[in-house]
Parts: C-alpha cells; structure tokens; sequence
C-alpha cells in the first residue's frame, strides 16, 4: 500500500441508505494521486460511457468528496469536492478548506462516494468506521450558521452518549448546504466553516438534489502513516518558515486586491465588468482592517500563513452582519461587481451569501449580470419582483440573492447560473443577452480579467481552460509555468492550499509527495504523464457534456464578449484584446495539449496517454 | 533557558487563536510520533467557526484530578508543576475527567489512559509552535501563585464567552 492514503474510500449510496468501502488500486492512486485527478477518473469509469445522458442534478450523478496524499501533511488542510458538473457539465475539483480532510482521514477514509438519492433530506454522520445515515429534516432549510451550530451540538451529543468514557468531545468537521444547495440552485456550495466554500462547479446543487444536507465526520484514529518522517517534519517546516516570512498573505490575505487589483493592475469586474478600473479608497484594506476586522489571523489545520481574518459589522444598517472578512474574489464579486465600495456593504452581502449556501463568484456574476439588464432597461423593476438593483445597493444585492437561494420569480432564472439564464431572459425578451453574460461555458469567469494584461491571467486563460471560468485552474503556457492548470492539478490532486507553495521552489511539492507516499515523482512526469491524462479526462467528458447544453469548441472556447470591448478607463483605458491574437495563442495551446484544431483531444495523445477507451468515445464527437 | 528549571505556566490568550492547530500537531509528533489531533494534550475547539481554542490543563492549585486518582496514577511534577500520568498505573476510570473543573482530561484513543498536558518537562512544543508562527496565543511564564484554577473551564463556558467578546450580542445565537 502506498503510504499517507487511510487506504479505503466509504461509498454511500443514499437511494438505499447503504454503504460499503471500496479501494482503488495503488496504480490508480499512483496515475491520479486523489482529489481532482481520482475524481476524474472515478466519473470517467463509472459514468463515463454515457456521460451525455447524466443529469448533473439527477440520482446517477456521483458526488465525490477526496482528499489527497497530502491532506493533513502539506500546511493548510483542504478537501476537494467533485462530479458532473451542474454548471459546465464536465467535472471541475472544487477545493475547500478547513479540517474536514483531516477528519475524514483520522476516521480511515481517503475519500467518500456519494450515488443516488435520498427520499427525504438525510446527512451523513461518520465516527471512525461506525456510519450513519441520519433524518435531516430539522435542519433542511437552515442557513449556514444555524445548520453548524445545531449539527455541532447534536453530533457532540450523539458522541457523548454511544462513546460515554471520553470526557469532552471535540466537535466534528462539518460539510454543508445552505437553502441554496437544497433548492437545487447552480450556483449553490459546498461548504464547510461557515465560510469556506467549494464554490466553482455548483455542487452545492448536486448535493441538494441528493437530498443530503450534510455530512459530519470525527476521525479518532491518526493521520497515516508516511513513508519518511523526518523528511515531512523538515518539509512542514520549511513551508511554515517560507510563509511566516512573507508579510503580505499573513496580514492581508488576499483582501488588499480589492483595491489594489482595481487600482494597479486594472483588471477587476465593476458593475459587471462594464469596467476593470477603479480607485476607490473606501475600498482600501486599511478601512477594512480598522472598521469591522474582529481577528487578523483565522486559518485551518496546520496553515502558516492564516489569510482567512473575520469581520463583524458593528453599527449602522449592516450591523451584526458576521462572516470572514471577504478574501479579494468576494471583494470583487459582491463588491465593486455590484458598484458597492465600503467594507460594511461588502461584508453584509458577503455574509447572506454565506448564510444561503450561495457561491460568492458565480452568485456575485449573476447578480451583476442582472443589474445590467436592468441598468439597460432589459429587465425591470417588475421583471424583478419590486426589486431595483441599482450599482451600489448593497440591500437590493442582498435582497436578490435570496430570491436565488429560494427560486423566487426572477430567482428562479438567475438560479441556473449566469449562461443559463442569458439563454432565457434572451428567449423571454427577445434580445441578445450574451453580451453582458461574463461566462465561459457555464462558469462566470474569476475575478481576474485579461484586457489590461497585467494581471496573471492570459487573454486564452479561461477559454481553454478545462475547469472553464475558473481563476483557480487557467490555461497558461508553458504547460509547466506555476501558473499552468496542469500545475494546479497537482495541488488540486495532493489535495492542499497552495497558497502556502508561493515563494518555494517550486519542486518542492514533488519533495513533499515522496516524503509521504514514497513515490519519486518529477516535475516533468506529472506534467507530460500525470497531469496530463487528467487534463485529456476533463477536457472530454466537458465537451460530451449533456444533458440540458454541449458546448462546441469552435464557439465556446472563447472570452465573453466583454473581453473584447476596450477598457473605458483606468491606466489601460483603451486597451483591449484582439480576438485574432486570441485565436492565434489558442491553436498554440492546442498543439501543446495534444488537441486538433477543433479542440477534440487527438487519437495519438490519447493513446500514447493509455486513454484509448477515451479515445473511442470522443469519436461521438469527431 | 536556567540550568534549574522553575516551574512554569502556560498563559493563554483565548480570543487570539487562529485554529491552525499546529499546537496539536506540534503534540501528538512529540508524544505520539505522528500527527494525531485526538491523541494530542492540547485540543482546538471550534463549537461556533472563529472562536476557536486550545484547551488543555490549567495545572489548578489544588489539583482535584490529583486527588481523584484510585491508583495514584497521577502525580504533581515537582520540577514543573504538570500533571504526570502514569500510564502503567492508570486504569482509565475517567474519576479525573470528572474532577477537573474544565473536564480537560481525556482517553487516548486506542489506549485504556488518560491523555493530560505533561509541559513536554518544561519545553512545551505547543507554545514553541504557536510563538514561531507569531500567534502569541500561547506563552511560557513562570508559575506563581495566581489562581491559575480559574482557567480550567468547559469548551462550551469559554465558546460562549469567546462568542459575545468577538461577535457581540449576536454571538449567542451562535453556539
């Protein structure tokens, strides 16, 4: 067995409320290390040969919850989240934070498999090897806080009365869905702490339609064992050492972009990215620091750095809005996206957004998306339920939101997310949409734009990327560029923040995936074998898509129309991107990835790969 | 570091706690030579997101955990004040789990013993961890003769208190 795996994975299927363990064998786990990558081709071989027909939100959906080999070892504990994505209809690993990996393997599990669907609303409740499938019905429709506390105290009870000679009993992890994930909304989370979020992919949504409002899990056991101790001790401090001496990500975390991104690199969405510039000191970190930061450090297991900080509004009309102080992303998306620019407004938004279960990014698109279709007069005050979301109204936003999280009216079409719902506000009103639709291919694109080209994102980032709009996981070149998503397929598959990685050689983390597992591993290998088998995986069942849309490379690896409108101010004023270049770097990018000039990944590459039933099944659509 | 150690204490400064939890790593590598939070002597409790906290043993003045020992498997460490378990002698009745006015003390999770900070002697690993990470949560003080027993209290008594002091009114709707 290869070292720093628990070794089994829990398999629920929740149609007839029975589990079983299962293991993947150690070549599996060897080619696909865990998290992203072993989500990939579990939905590959499981659902794989009819992927077109797989409704996202339907029974035979997997939902998939893995950890990796570095879970729990490498400083900053995550666990990614995955399956047949609601919102692309391919697989995106989603990560998040907090201990829930930890947990998950002290308990003896790599991971969890989640099939079918429950009658009524359940959550999963896991001590060590003892599994439970338990009636959720007193919390299903709780917010983010209410569902923590009361499944905090009622899992502690359950401990204390079956495990009586403990003493206290900590609490367990917690993953979650708000209202949002139970009404099936796209861009609903999975979340964890009531703040962390797997946000890109909207399983949030997948996990609602199972029925599964959450699943909570103590782990007495301890983390695996490792193949070299000393080795990982030496590396652990090393990550520490390298993050304790970097000031900016400790004090600010990512929150000083929500000025300094709009300031300086001028690559930031307001008002629905009708611009990318601002300079709007309301929005400096220092007001956000002094006016409603309540802790500077906040972090999850073994995290050095701690970028996470919490606020709390204490006067005014937001007061007693509660939530982490919104990282540079939420910043944007429920910030300046919608024109708001003081840290009060922001951290209320913030912290509904939280409270209904609702993705920050995607939620904080659609909102911005509509905003402009009433800004032009497409949609009206009537259109909206008697809600005007003028730029800057931080209560219409709020207010907005919950009629998403709940699917009321105009709600229940901005539920399917900002693509979905320019296909029907389009069809309704009969006006071309897309324009103001800042997506690409069902994924609002991250709050880093291209046009400026000062950002770290390229102007084919998004369009190629296999996780779509996702600023997490971009198309870069060369493919072994740091930045590259076949490099953050390895974080993504080891299974760990790496956030902490910034300022470290960067082979450091093959360093650190050899003192755990045992298994040598290069830079070159992951990203010309490993990484590369996972990107060809994703890249496939996205373009088999299906059910409700399928997505044509020729048209949709593309920037939203947006990118291609010059900037209207700021430093960059002007600036834009040519879709000629565009195009151009794309047919580069495809080359590098193996794929023909329509994007359709090549017999060779995937034979070469050991992919050949891939292969067969992209025939569906050469 | 004095040739003759004193006895020492840990201060604490609860509302400073990042949840890292590399206090219990820091631990459970010690004692346990591995990563092993429900092994550890100092535990992160996180009843309401935020307010986390490391609980572990105050060494109260008048050590009723001492005192509730059957088998005299615990003892006052003259050189640092820490609760020594003994672990051959402990027959994991839970007597101290009861007695301590924190409930502190717990069971190691696959051994019939009961799991009390020790101070690592004298050099304890959770607070060199939590000063190198510039927290400051957790600091080393000589120990004297403050009421150090008011410290041993239950996670949920200190969640609650964290929970007004950070999050104000609405803090109890919290837990």
């Amino acid at each position: 067995m290869i070292r720093g795996y628990a070794g089994k994975f829990l398999e629920v299927d929740l149609s007839s409320a029975s589990f079983k363990e299962v293991k993947f064998s150690d070549e599996i786990l060897r080619d696909y290390v865990g998290g992203r990558g072993l989500a990939a081709k579990i939905l590959w071989d499981r659902l794989g040969s009819r992927w077109e027909t797989v409704d996202p939100l339907g029974p035979e959906n997997l939902l998939l919850i893995l950890t990796g080999p570095l879970t729990g070892f490498f400083p900053g504990g995550r666990i990614c989240v995955s399956g047949k994505s609601p919102q692309s209809n391919g697989v995106i690993g989603s990560t998040v934070g907090g201990e829930f990996g930890v947990e998950l393997k002290c308990a003896g599990y790599d991971g969890i498999v989640v099939a079918g669907e429950a009658e009524k609303p359940v959550y999963l409740f896991i001590k060590d090897r003892d599994v439970e499938v338990r009636d959720a019905s007193h919390i299903w429709g709780m917010d983010a806080k209410q569902t923590v506390a009361t499944l905090t105290k009622e899992c502690r009870q359950l401990l204390k009365t079956r495990y009586s000679q403990k003493g206290e009993w900590k609490e367990p992890a917690i993953l979650y869905i708000g209202p949002a994930g139970e009404n099936k909304v796209r861009t609903a989370v999975v979340a964890a702490k009531w703040t962390h979020a797997a946000g890109y992919g909207g399983y949030g949504a997948v996990m609602g339609a199972k029925r599964l409002k959450a699943i909570a899990v103590k782990g007495t056991g301890s983390l695996p064992e490792v193949a070299d101790i000393e080795s990982v001790k030496r590396l652990m401090q090393e990550v520490c050492n390298n993050a304790y001496g970097s000031e900016l990500w400790r004090r600010w975390g990512t929150g000083a972009g929500g000025y300094d991104v709009g300031a300086k690199t001028s690559s930031e969405p307001v008002r629905n990215w009708q611009e990318e510039w601002h300079d709007e000191k309301s929005f400096g970190v220092d007001q956000f620091e002094n006016r409603v930061w309540v802790k500077q450090y906040w972090g999850d297991f073994g995290c050095p750095t701690t970028c996470l900080k919490l606020a709390v509004v204490r006067s005014g009309k937001f007061k007693g809005a509660i939530t982490d102080n919104p990282d540079y992303e939420l910043q944007a998306y429920v910030g300046t996206n919608l024109g708001i620019f003081t840290p009060e407004g922001n951290v209320y938004v913030a912290s509904v957004i939280d409270d209904l279960g609702l993705c920050g990014i995607q939620t904080g698109n659609v909102l911005g998306f509509a905003a402009e279709l009433f800004q032009r007069g497409i949609l009206t005050k009537e259109d909206l339920g008697g809600i005007e979301p003028k730029w800057g109204d931080a209560e219409a936003f709020a207010a907005l939101a919950k009629k998403i999280a709940y699917r009321e009216g105009i709600g229940n079409i901005l539920a399917e997310g900002t693509y979905r719902a320019a296909l029907k506000i389009g069809e309704l009103k009969g006006v071309d949409v897309m324009p103001y639709a800042v997506q690409v291919k069902g994924v609002g694109v991250g709050a880093h734009g291209i046009r400026s080209e000062k950002d770290y994102t390229e102007i084919y980032s998004y369009a190629c990327s296999v996780q779509c709009g996702d600023h997490t996981s971009v198309a870069c070149m060369p493919l072994d560029d740091f930045r590259s998503e076949l490099m953050m397929a390895f974080h993504d598959s080891g299974v760990y923040c790496y956030f902490n990685v910034f300022g470290l050689p960067r082979t450091l983390v093959f360093d650190f995936y050899r003192a755990v597992t045992g298994i040598e591993l290069t830079k070159e290998e992951w990203v010309n074998a490993k990484a590369m088998k996972i990107i060809q995986l994703q890249r496939a069942m996205l373009l088999l898509g299906g059910p409700d849309l399928k997505w044509r490379p020729e048209i949709h690896d593309d920037n939203p129309p947006r990118f291609y409108e010059p900037l209207p101010s700021g430093p960059f004023k002007g600036k834009t991107v040519e879709k000629a270049r565009v195009d151009e770097e794309k047919r580069r990018y495809y080359e590098l990835v193996g794929w023909d000039e329509r994007g359709v990944p090549k017999s060779e590459i995937l034979r070469q790969l050991g992919l050949g039933d891939v292969d067969k099944a992209l025939e569906r659509l050469r | 570091m004095t040739e003759k150690r004193e006895a020492i204490w840990i201060a604490r400064d609860l509302s400073r706690c990042s949840g890292c939890r590399k206090c219990e790593i820091a631990c459970s590598l010690f004692h346990e030579g591995r990563i092993w939070p429900e092994a550890s002597r100092i535990r992160v409790f996180m009843l309401v997101p935020g307010l986390e906290f490391p609980h572990f043993c105050a060494q109260c003045e008048d050590y009723p955990c001492v005192e509730a020992c059957p088998t005299k498997a615990l003892s006052v460490s003259r050189e640092t004040g820490a609760v020594l378990v003994d672990a051959k002698t402990c027959i994991g009745c839970g007597n101290c789990i009861e007695a301590c006015p924190g409930k502190v003390p717990h069971m190691h999770p696959t051994e019939n013993r009961i799991l009390i900070c020790d101070l690592c002697g004298g050099d304890p690993r959770c607070v060199k961890v939590c000063q190198e990470g510039l927290w400051n949560v957790l600091r080393v003080v000589p120990r004297r003769t403050h009421s150090y027993r008011l410290y041993a209290r239950r996670p949920e008594e200190i969640a609650c208190d964290l929970a007004i002091k950070i999050y104000g009114e609405e803090g109890k709707r919290l837990l």
